[in-house]
């Protein structure tokens, strides 16, 4: 009795499995649906059926993981918020103070168990070194992406970024008007970097930015390992990792770290300062990239356009992220305006690492950094 | 284990249904020991086979030459200098601790009140730790702050709370209360009596501590005081809070060559760094091993 009920339940499964196959693969033709399968390898919104169909395909998965997303993160939190009201579709975010190494340690772990990342946001090392564990896809703004911003098949294309600054208390500090004042008897025990440089992009990136104020070319990043040696010796160098809460305290008055995420601190400590010297401008951008065994295919996909549509590269840029579309939506004058003019000054002529001068200054600081703190 | 069960249980178990059969006084032992296979020998497995794999998962022993990077070996003697410490002095003082209270009330309200205290401190540890004496005595501390207006600047030098002597005064801080913990059992079991043997037979203070309890407290001491180094050695979230730069600690040595966004990204690295620290702590259990065997045969 039992096993027949069982048997017969089998049965409607396999037949009903079929019938969903089915309609999977003639809803492609006819695109009015987005099946699974299709969303699993859609390389645009249209191979998908359209935009309309990703998003019935999105809403029928209902849910969203990320990971390494922070809210206060370049205003993560109100791309989340509006993408979960928009669609109705859950966000998990997970290990938000995550690294992009932790990122993809998540994806290869959790495999395509429900639980794994959908889409990922890294630093360009990580990025580069993992391509195979992503799936092709372009936004609907592809264009809008300069060529030097994006991998020609779509498997990574650069989110947001900015440039590297140093942020100071000016209640705790003198004001700063060349890296060498950090040097000052006034900023003993002050000054701190966001991570350890061996780890964090940040981190390594505030080395070269005092790098190329000392003079030092990017191709060397030694110079700003000589600066942050000096600012030890001198007793000036705080090896606590500055955060939101050792800004608010006060233990980390002086920090260098992206502007957009300097800016943030001035919510807590409303005498917050940013400084960026002429010719040592530092910039750099994030990565985008899909989980090419995402559990939630279409959802993933679905949240790539949000965040490039003009609403999500507008959240990015509120919290004073340079969203990659920028130049393009100033032309076409969907940018916010309050939130571009509030954007710190930048007088000077940017400096881009490469793949090649990122991995020289990493293997230079995997060698020299623990030695020179210590 | 298995061994010295046998014999009690046959002894005792001469029921009258009598007849030979498979003996199960194992039985009891299985939950022991798959909790030690799960937590203690697949990790241990894991760690040493991962160690032996480079980043494209070819058989190497490369891993474990990189041990001798420059910073790898300073990170080494840093941490095993620094458990020694935080160890010995944990460990005589929160044995001077212990033997205050056991001397007292053993009902009373201090001893009580040390013990709970003891038992909440020796789990205080990590970032909230690290960040309760960054609030307090780091360099925009209000402790810190209000000694610098009475002229009594304790980083005059340097802001040593960020530097090893700090990382010890923050270790003390969990080190004392467990040995505390550890060793009050071991006081307990000293007897008021063998004091009073002893001085009746004409031995002082000096007698009493170098020829009775010294010996019969020393493993109970010596063994704590292993706890302690072990508990120090594997510390992590205390240290990498108060100093992120320059990994001084080895657990941090392995988070640097295991999570990253720069790519300076070697699991089989930090594998062998884990592998390093479990031969460190076999070494130390080994000779604390010797040591007790002499002491107890001293004693017997």
């Amino acid at each position: 009795m039992r096993i027949r009920n069982l048997t017969r339940h089998l049965g409607l499964a396999v037949v009903a499995a079929f019938v969903v196959a089915a309609c999977g693969s003639s809803s492609s033709n006819n695109s009015a649906t987005c099946s699974e399968s299709t969303a699993k390898t859609a390389t645009t919104a249209s191979a998908c059926g359209g935009i309309d169909a990703l998003v019935v395909a999105a809403k029928a998965e209902g849910k969203l993981n990320i990971i390494a997303t922070p809210p206060d993160w370049a205003n993560y939190g109100e791309a989340i918020n509006g993408f979960q009201s928009k669609y109705g579709i859950t966000i998990t975010s997970d290990n938000p103070n995550g690294s992009s190494q932790d990122e993809i340690n998540a994806v290869t772990q959790l495999g395509t168990s429900s639980r794994a990342p959908d889409v990922l946001d890294m630093g360009k090392a990580v990025t580069l070194a993992n391509l195979q564990l992503y799936a092709p896809y372009k936004v609907a703004t592809w264009a809008d992406i300069l060529d030097s911003q994006k991998d020609p098949t779509g498997l990574w294309w650069q989110d947001y970024g900015g440039y590297m600054s140093i942020g100071y208390d000016s209640t705790k500090v003198p004001t700063i008007t060349t890296l060498t004042d950090l040097l000052k008897p006034e900023f003993k025990g002050k000054v701190a970097l966001n991570g350890n440089a061996k780890q964090a992009n940040a981190a390594l990136q505030g080395v070269m930015m005092a790098n190329l104020a000392q003079g030092g070319t990017p191709d060397n990043i030694s110079k700003g390992v000589d600066f942050f040696h000096q600012l030890k010796q001198a007793g000036n160098f705080s090896p606590v990792q500055a955060t939101s809460a050792t800004v608010a305290n006060g233990t980390t008055p002086v920090v260098f770290d992206w502007d957009y995420l300097s800016a943030s601190h001035g919510k807590d400590v409303p005498t917050w300062k940013i400084f960026e010297q002429s010719n040592a401008i530092l910039g750099d951008y994030y990565q985008q990239a899909i989980n090419k065994n995402a559990p939630h295919p279409a959802a993933a996909r679905l949240w790539e356009e949000y965040l490039y549509s003009d609403t999500g590269q507008n959240d990015w840029l509120r919290g004073k992220a340079r969203p990659v579309r920028m130049a393009a939506m100033i032309k076409s004058g969907t940018i916010d305006k309050t939130a571009a003019a509030a954007l710190p000054a930048v007088n000077g002529t940017p400096v881009f690492l490469t793949d090649a001068q990122a991995s020289a200054a990493k293997d230079y600081l995997v060698a020299h950094w623990d030695a020179a703190m210590s | 284990m298995t061994i010295a069960g046998s014999p009690a249980v046959s002894a005792t178990a001469g029921r009258p249904m009598g007849g030979r059969r498979l003996p199960l006084d194992w039985i009891g032992t299985v939950p022991f020991l798959a909790y030690v296979a799960v937590f203690l020998f697949l990790p241990t497995a894991i760690v040493l086979g991962g160690s032996v794999f480079d980043v494209n998962g070819s058989l190497t022993l490369i891993n474990f030459s990189h041990l001798s990077r420059v910073y790898i070996v300073k990170a080494t003697i840093q941490t095993i200098s620094l458990s020694a410490f935080t160890a010995v002095v944990g460990a005589i003082l929160g044995a001077l601790l212990a033997y205050a209270i056991a001397v007292g009330n053993p009902e009373g309200l201090l001893r009580r009140l040390t013990l709970s205290i003891s038992g909440v401190l020796a789990q205080f540890g990590g970032v909230t730790l690290a960040f309760a004496f960054i609030a307090t005595i780091g360099p925009a501390g209000f402790v810190y702050l209000w000694l610098a207006q009475h002229h009594a600047d304790i980083y005059a030098g340097s802001i040593w709370l960020f530097e090893l002597p700090g990382l010890a005064l923050v270790y003390l801080y969990f080190q004392i209360p467990l040995m505390v913990l550890v060793f009050m059992p071991a006081l307990d079991g000293i007897k008021p009596q063998w004091r009073e043997a002893t001085e009746s037979l004409g031995g002082g203070t000096w007698h009493y501590w170098r020829y009775v309890a010294g010996p019969l407290l020393a493993p109970a001491f010596l063994g704590a005081t292993l706890l302690l180094f072990a508990n120090s050695f594997s510390a992590y979230a205390t240290a990498n809070a108060l100093i992120n730069q320059g990994q001084p600690v080895i657990s941090q040595q392995i988070n640097g060559a295991l999570s990253g966004e720069v790519g300076s990204f070697e699991p089989g690295f930090a594998k062998a760094i884990a592998v390093e620290m479990v031969v460190i702590v076999t070494l130390v259990t080994v000779l604390y091993s010797l040591l007790q065997r002499r002491t107890s045969r001293w004693l017997q």
